[in-house]
């Protein structure tokens, strides 16, 4: 074997234990709830817990909705830019990097003080409002990741003369974005609808300062009172991030001439 | 009377004058091109015609209607794009039936035409297949039916078959003339390929720096170019530059040859400098018989071209190269060897106003 390549396989296998001992020690520690042998008592006792359920189902359904709003505000401001305004490409791009230079928690503190009970617009005043407010933010957090992917799925296809092309056939905007662009950049968009689930799933910051019963802050409860489920519960996020991943691998592939947006 | 009427049209840039004062009328189911190089402001005249660009001044009227500032998607207008601009998510029955989609036509009628459209193009068994599946020529064609499917009133064509291989290009053409007189649809057609416009145009638009040039049948622009522009963008030509020797006869003196121009002197006078354009297939080898001109020149290439011969004959300052049909017969000059080329008086174009000196 050749000097440089066994130093590249050298470095492989170094990546591979040093992400994988860590996880698979995790999970060997979940097994051992009982004494003496492995069992999946951990997992049954994390499945079985009500709080569970409830906190998955909530950071689900709070996923979906942040899917929605965001792939509503996402594609149609990144066609437009693409469309007509390429100049302002730059500062857009600028803007949907924020949220990975902004720490969450500078982020959820501006939140409180602008949208605090006593505020002129006070969300946080009703639990179904601090959700709509928590879904926001998720929105904002999730921005880098669905701009990019719509953006990237965009650049793939000739938006321009797509647009035209269905505009001298007698479609207006609504039309041209529902059927023409969106199906076009379908690969793109659901790339950054799973990784935008997979950040969802798992944040805490954001959802224990609003208070709201979400996965995340429910994950830093067990971890700090148990001992063998929190790694259970972690191996568990990490299948559902894992599978997030294989859901973007499966999709996208896509159709031929579909176009995939960034992973 | 005029179907399509464009009025004094231009279009302004930030700094550049993409179109000025475009005046033209098309009759119903008439072919017109807009032929000229790059940058000529054709294709942005053609935008403005579908509506994707708003003039600057200026009013295009289709029927006796005015439609300047209507958007795209209410002017009945049929556009095909160089790059075809298929939906590459739909079936080509899809892409076919989109427009009758939008229109909310019932399913039948909308399965009925795209048939039609099908057999039309001659891809009656590809409804079912992508656009990623068809070579480019069929993609083409699924784009003009695509586009006539609507039932346009006007159809444009925006150097459709700039992307295609010679062979196809040469077929798709002919397949488009046929499809265009069939329907008897007025069209407008946009190209930089002189071939092109002159096989496929009732009349043609030569374009240059955004003016209109000359407007006239292929036979008028090719044969009677009024612009030393239009008569050296169409077709390939000799420039000979002489002084005028009688105006009155029409006498030019090139090297120290005389020949007589039939027509273009009229504003000029005795020791102008002018410059006269003559076409190579119009130049024929040897003494022509008749009052003809003729020039004595030496042979300075000999380049065989399959059907033609073109022969490079130079005079002193001036050289003129000449076409001549091959066949196995046919006894090539050798460079160096000394000739006469004749040529008639009629096809002696004086190009420019001369300057006097």
């Amino acid at each position: 074997m050749k000097p440089r390549r066994l130093g590249a396989w050298l470095l492989i296998v170094f990546g591979v234990l040093y992400f994988f001992v860590p996880l698979l020690g995790t999970f060997e520690f979940s097994l051992r709830l009982l004494r003496g042998v492995y069992s999946v008592a951990a997992y049954r006792i994390v499945l079985a817990d009500p709080r569970f359920a409830a906190t998955v189902t909530y950071s689900t359904v709070l996923a979906l909705a942040t899917i929605v709003v965001g792939v509503a505000l996402v594609v149609p401001t990144a066609y437009w830019i693409q469309l007509r305004l390429p100049r302002m490409r730059p500062v857009v791009e600028f803007i949907t990097l924020l949220p990975l230079v902004i720490p969450a928690i500078v982020l959820v503190f501006g939140y409180l003080r602008i949208y605090n009970s006593s505020s002129a617009l006070p969300l946080t005043g009703s639990a179904r409002t601090t959700d709509l407010l928590l879904m926001f933010s998720y929105v904002t957090l999730a921005l880098p990741y669905m701009y990019r992917a719509v953006d990237n799925g965009l650049r793939a296809i000739d938006v321009r003369t797509l647009t035209e092309a269905a505009q001298s056939l007698g479609a207006g905007w609504s039309t041209i974005l529902l059927r023409v662009i969106l199906p076009n950049v379908r690969v793109a968009v659901l790339s950054g609808a799973f990784l935008t689930f997979a950040i969802v799933i798992g944040e805490f910051t954001m959802a224990s300062l609003l208070d709201r019963p979400a996965f995340g802050p429910y994950l830093q409860l067990i971890g700090a009172n148990r001992a063998y489920e929190p790694a259970a519960l972690s191996i568990i996020s990490f299948a559902i991030t894992w599978a997030c991943m294989g859901f973007i691998q499966v999709f996208g592939r896509g159709a031929p001439g579909q176009v995939a947006g960034a992973h | 009377m005029s179907f399509l009427e464009i009025e004094n049209l231009q279009k302004r840039f930030a700094r550049t004058t993409a179109v000025e004062q475009v005046q033209l009328e098309v009759t119903r189911g008439e072919f017109v091109s807009f032929l000229g190089p790059s940058g000529c402001g054709k294709t942005t005249t053609l935008r403005i015609i579908a509506g994707f660009e708003s003039p600057s001044s200026g009013a295009i009227r289709l029927d006796g209607v005015d439609i300047t500032h209507r958007p795209p998607h209410q002017r009945n207008v049929g556009m095909v794009f160089q790059s075809y601009a298929l939906f590459p998510n739909m079936t080509v029955a899809e892409n076919v039936g989109f427009g009758l989609k939008v229109a909310k036509k019932p399913a039948d009628d909308i399965k009925q035409r795209v048939e039609e459209m099908l057999n039309l193009i001659k891809l009656p068994a590809l409804g079912n297949r992508y656009p990623y599946q068809l070579s480019g020529g069929q993609q083409q064609r699924v784009a003009l039916a695509r586009a006539l499917a609507i039932r346009p009133q006007v159809l444009l064509l925006d150097e459709p078959l700039s992307a295609l291989d010679a062979k196809i290009r040469v077929s798709l053409r002919l397949e488009i003339r046929s499809i265009q007189r069939e329907l008897g649809i007025t069209t407008i057609y946009v190209t930089h390929d002189q071939e092109e416009a002159l096989s496929l145009s009732d009349r043609i638009v030569v374009m240059s720096e955004g003016r209109v040039e000359q407007i006239g049948t292929p036979f008028e622009i090719y044969n009677f170019p009024r612009t030393s522009f239009v008569a050296s963008f169409v077709g390939t030509l000799n420039i000979l530059r002489g002084r005028v020797a009688d105006p009155a006869r029409g006498a030019i003196v090139i090297d120290g040859q005389e020949i007589v121009a039939s027509r273009g002197l009229e504003h000029v006078r005795t020791g102008d400098v002018c410059s006269v354009a003559l076409r190579p297939e119009i130049v024929s080898l040897g003494e022509a018989a008749g009052n003809g001109n003729r020039m004595q020149g030496t042979v300075e290439d000999v380049n065989f071209l399959g059907s033609i011969v073109r022969i490079r004959v130079r005079f002193k300052d001036n050289a003129i190269s000449l076409d001549t049909f091959n066949n196995p017969s046919l006894s090539l000059p050798q460079r160096g060897q000394a000739l006469t080329v004749s040529f008639p008086r009629e096809a002696v174009l004086a190009l420019e106003a001369p300057s006097s000196t």
